[in-house]
């Protein structure tokens, strides 16, 4: 027997104005971008400011090409530190914020000190680790310690953001300790940990050019900041804008790498990765 | 298809509870001195204005809360746990229709081989079937709330808790999913505890409505609702079921009355 009624199909949302959707979201900036470059060639053409002072878009250009053997090679040494520190970053974030969500004692206990460590600007820590630590050790470290706290903060807002009935429910079909963990509470907070490490993966590149930066003054380093600072001593101020130039882009792909991660992974349930309808 | 007023006369209580209080930790009394048995295969409602306790006597039932004293009996088959149905839909947005509705099972380590066939079966009862795939986001409210009873019926469970569970929903919507629970209930001999607000749905589910009062929560009155079965839109328009209405809605004055008085 089954007496019920036929239902009203789901509403699924429509598959249309994707791509209008898209273009605003491209174009503006893009226009921006060009308008820039146009200003800033004009500005250095009509004022006739010298490359030491001001190069222009296009000697930034050309000194990228001629240079890149060895902007590239310090553009790969910069990433692999900034990518230890955020690997780093997000195993230590999310681990600790898991131990804080087991035991209410030890995140009284220690939670005090990651803040501290978070509130100390890292180009004052780097120098200390500098000494205690091998330089490369030293740099992947500093990289951690300004990422990993992002990834704490969130994971752990996370974890305490879990549907009260949802835990009531685990709670009634008896499940352990790691059902919850698995089934309930990393699933409810990865919105929030994803959110941790797209800010975590600025953030170490962030850690590692400042850590270079006071390795750099050492003697040694061959990243990105080391060749800022080489070519600020030698006023190669072209130089300098091609690596800026570097450092940026390889902000933003690595920002638009883990938007892209996030939304791989929420787009199928989380408000924020949904197309906004009506 | 088993009789329900067979099942009632077997005598048996599914659920008993004696003495049940409940006194929160800034001193509130909640609930009780609470005494209720309800029979096996027996449709309750617990009936009261919002805050009255109903919902707490309702988790303390479920043994998701503690009574403060007083002890709870649930007579159910070893293995068979209790379904508890809240009032929101409470689906986990990330799993789609069908791993909702298997999550019961899983957290019992039941293989998936073995779990498919009754997920299917759960999703067919509430007329889902063919919405496994969905995710919650894409479903109604209405729909929402079968999946939520789906995944309480997973487990074939004695006992059916149920807290509020149509009150967020559109008077049409929940009047099918009235009906509809009435035909599952008919058709599965469950015991199901309803907690509601609302006086014409207690009648026209249940056989017997108890009615609460609030600050504490205690039994004021029980109405008992002999109406022919099966109940359909018949029931809700006949003289019958406005009588019985016009009994408990004047319970349901009294017992605020006794409040008022306090």
């Amino acid at each position: 027997m089954n007496g019920l009624e036929p239902l009203p199909s789901a509403v699924r949302e429509p598959g249309a104005s994707r791509v209008q959707m898209r273009w605003p979201r491209i174009l503006p900036p893009l226009v921006v971008f060009a308008l820039g470059v146009v200003a800033w060639d004009l500005i250095v053409r009509i004022g006739e400011i010298p490359p030491y002072l001001l190069p222009g878009p296009l000697l930034v250009l050309s000194t990228l090409i001629s240079d890149w053997t060895i902007l590239s090679d310090s553009l790969a040494v910069t990433l692999l530190t900034a990518l230890e520190g955020f690997v780093a970053a997000a195993i230590g974030g999310i681990a600790l914020a898991l131990l804080f969500n087991r035991s209410r004692w030890l995140e009284y206990s220690l939670l005090p000190y990651a803040i501290v460590l978070q509130v100390t600007p890292v180009i004052a820590i780097a120098p200390l680790m500098l000494i205690y630590l091998p330089q490369q050790t030293a740099v992947v470290v500093c990289a951690w310690i300004v990422a990993f706290f992002p990834v704490l903060a969130n994971t752990t807002l996370g974890l305490n953001s879990v549907d009260r009935n949802l835990a009531g429910l685990f709670q009634l079909y008896g499940a352990s300790r790691g059902q919850t963990l698995r089934y309930l509470k990393l699933p409810a907070a990865l919105p929030y940990i994803l959110g941790g490490l797209r800010i975590a993966g600025g953030l170490s590149l962030i850690g590692a050019v400042a850590a270079e930066i006071a390795a750099g003054a050492a003697g040694a380093g061959s990243g990105l900041a080391y060749r800022i600072s080489e070519s600020s001593y030698r006023l190669n101020i072209p130089r300098m804008f091609a690596a800026l130039l570097l450092l940026s882009a390889a902000g933003v792909v690595i920002y638009m790498l883990l938007a892209l991660v996030s939304h791989v992974a929420l787009r199928r349930w989380h408000e924020s990765a949904l197309r906004k309808e009506n | 298809m088993l009789d329900p007023d067979l099942s009632i006369r077997n005598n048996v209580n599914a659920v008993s509870l004696h003495g049940v209080t409940k006194v929160y930790d800034n001193g509130t009394v909640a609930l009780g001195p609470l005494d209720l048995a309800i029979r096996k295969g027996e449709f309750v409602s617990l009936l009261g204005s919002s805050g009255c306790g109903k919902s707490t006597a309702l988790r303390i039932i479920a043994g998701l809360i503690q009574p403060t004293s007083g002890s709870v009996d649930t007579a159910t088959r070893s293995g068979h746990s209790i379904g508890f149905v809240f009032q929101e839909p409470t689906l986990m947005p990330w799993c789609n229709v069908r791993e909702n509705v298997r999550l019961p099972l899983k957290l019992a380590h039941m293989a998936k081989a073995e779990s498919d066939g009754r997920v299917a079966d759960a999703l067919a009862q509430v007329g889902l079937a063919e919405f496994a795939d969905a995710f919650p986001r894409e479903l109604s409210g209405g729909m929402k709330m079968r999946v939520s009873l789906a995944r309480a019926l997973v487990t074939d469970p004695d006992i059916l808790l149920m807290d509020e569970p149509f009150a967020a929903l559109d008077e049409i919507t929940r009047f099918r999913l009235n009906n509809d629970l009435l035909a599952l209930w008919r058709r599965l001999g469950k015991t199901v505890v309803f907690v509601t607000h609302s006086v014409f749905e207690s009648v026209y589910l249940s056989q017997r409505v108890v009615v609460m009062t609030s600050r504490p929560g205690r039994i004021s009155a029980e109405c008992r609702i002999d109406a022919a079965e099966p109940r359909g839109d018949e029931f809700r328009t006949s003289m019958a079921y406005a009588g019985h209405c016009r009994d408990v809605s004047q319970a349901l004055m009294q017992a605020s009355g006794e409040e008022i008085r306090l």
